[in-house]
């Protein structure tokens, strides 16, 4: 008798390591879910260099150090040694403030590939208001600085929402004065704080037409120069992106707590189960864990997904989106023009966009539930 | 960039953060860049071991011609076609 043949999965590629949810910024945008975990619950030094020696032996290639603030760690220069010790490429992920010349250097010294610094606007007045941070601007600036000088690549990241898009060639402009290679032009990702601002944030559709073409002019133009990768706002568009590649496809994402989440919003799913890297190896939880497998492939689509020939292209969208906007983590995304609601998050998109004064800012914060007594 | 860049006195190497490295589970050498990752088979990776930052590219032709007990003149095309493309893609300096 044949052994029963073991569903191909393939090999993940890239762990996104969320080693804090702490975060000296308030990005109004933030995709961290509204209920942060606090530091008493984040995963100690030993279980995250663990968490890396199982990438590794899984397949992983490349590891975003994110959070939250991922320096904020004190144990920031150890983990991404540990990366380079197992041979996984390291890729900080970080808004520079609290990132001193020092740090940098170790962490340099420690084996450091690449780091991305995130921009909220083209200015000080911009950036440090959607920030809510007085001086991150120069901090920035002056990050990029050392990271340049230090000869390691730096990308760029612009999340563009209403209170920027105005600002896109102008951030173009500030990726090649800072020496960046490549440039993020990521419109936003309405997830967690991003949601519950996403009165606040959506913007106009001309505005995003602009922008798009201020980026497809750019990208010719500084050929050789500027590598500008963008994603187009969802809801204006007429198919939805592939969340992570495939759910359960090419990515892991760890929390600071050590929950394994096939996506960083997919906790918002309310009814899947995810494994803890606390009580679980990396491999069994790619493998078998119920959240993983949940929406992996195509068997669990709806026909009007499993029947079209994008299938294995966008994977059915976001799941989480489908939950958000069409109540039911099965459907199609709506973000998909084959999606029978996307007439209606287009409407809503538009006069969300349309409102003459958009509501204030819902900044980022630990509640008060989730802030850590003083020490 | 233009295939004439790959002049013998070039002096190719791998730009910081860009490595190359062996992947056990896909059994295959892999070119890393920030997000990106290059399957790339057995014979570039040899050649671009040689890519050190030191060596001209006429010394990695002709020790690559000598690994395969070829004349360089089998290689050489090869090898520069190679490595035009691969600094088009921005993983290689030359
Ligand atoms: C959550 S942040 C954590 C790292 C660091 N605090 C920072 O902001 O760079 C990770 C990355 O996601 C981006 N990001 C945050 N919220 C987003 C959203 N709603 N949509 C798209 N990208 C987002 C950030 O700009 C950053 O590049
Ligand atoms: S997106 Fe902003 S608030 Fe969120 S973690 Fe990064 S810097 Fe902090
Ligand atoms: S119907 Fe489903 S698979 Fe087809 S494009 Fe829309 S979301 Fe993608």
């Amino acid at each position: 008798m044949n052994a029963p043949r073991p569903v191909s999965v393939p090999a993940p590629l890239g762990l996104l390591a969320e080693l804090t949810h702490r975060c000296p910024l308030k990005c109004p945008y933030c995709s961290n879910p509204m209920e942060l975990d606090r530091r008493s619950v984040e995963l100690d030094t030993e279980t995250w260099k663990r968490v890396f020696t199982e990438a590794a032996a899984l397949g992983v290639l490349h590891t975003h150090l994110s959070g939250g603030e991922p320096t904020a760690r004190r144990d920031i220069v150890e983990l991404t040694r540990h990366c380079a010790e197992v041979g996984i490429y390291s890729n900080l992920i970080t808004s520079g403030v609290g990132v001193s010349q020092d740090l940098l250097t170790r962490l340099v010294d420690a084996g450091l590939d690449h780091v991305q610094l995130s921009i909220q606007g083209a200015d000080g007045a911009v950036n440090d208001h959607v920030a809510g941070y007085r001086g991150a601007y120069e901090k920035k600036r002056e990050v990029g600085r050392w990271v340049v000088d230090a000869g390691l690549p730096l990308t760029l990241n612009a999340v563009i929402h209403r209170g920027n898009i105005h600002q896109v060639g102008d951030l173009v402009g500030l990726a090649v004065a800072m020496g960046a290679k490549r440039l993020e032009v990521a419109h936003t990702q309405y997830y967690g704080w991003a949601y519950a601002n996403r009165a606040a944030l959506m913007p106009a559709k001309p505005d995003v037409d602009r922008a798009i073409a201020i980026v497809e002019a750019a990208r010719t133009r500084l050929e050789g120069t500027l590598v500008i990768d963008m994603v187009i706002p969802d809801y204006y568009a007429k198919y939805p992106k592939a969340c992570s590649g495939g759910w359960g496809r090419r990515s892991i994402n760890v929390a600071p707590s050590g929950k394994a989440l096939p996506c960083h919003a997919a906790e918002t799913i309310p009814h899947l189960e995810f494994w803890n890297v606390r009580e679980h190896s990396l491999r069994d939880i790619w493998l078998f864990s119920p959240a993983f497998t949940a929406y992996r492939g195509t068997d669990w689509m709806p026909d009007l997904c499993r029947t079209c020939e994008r299938a294995e292209i966008d994977w059915g969208g976001c799941r989480c989106q489908a939950l958000a906007l069409a109540g039911d983590a099965a459907a199609t995304d709506p973000a998909c023009h084959k999606s029978p609601l996307h007439h209606k998050i287009v409407a809503l998109a538009e006069a969300e966009a349309v409102t003459a004064t958009p509501p204030p800012y819902q900044y980022r914060e630990m509640t008060a539930r989730a802030r850590e007594p003083v020490e | 960039m233009k295939a004439d860049a790959a002049t013998d006195e070039a002096v190719p190497r791998l730009p910081r953060g860009v490595k190359l490295r062996f992947d056990q589970v896909r059994n295959s050498w892999m070119l890393l860049a920030p997000e990106r990752a290059f399957q790339i088979d057995e014979a570039a990776a040899g050649i671009l071991k040689l890519c050190d930052g030191e060596r001209t590219l006429a010394t990695v032709i002709a020790e690559t011609a000598a690994a395969y007990n070829e004349a360089p003149s089998v290689v050489d095309a090869d090898i520069r076609a190679m490595l035009v493309d691969l600094a088009n893609k921005r993983v290689l300096e030359l």
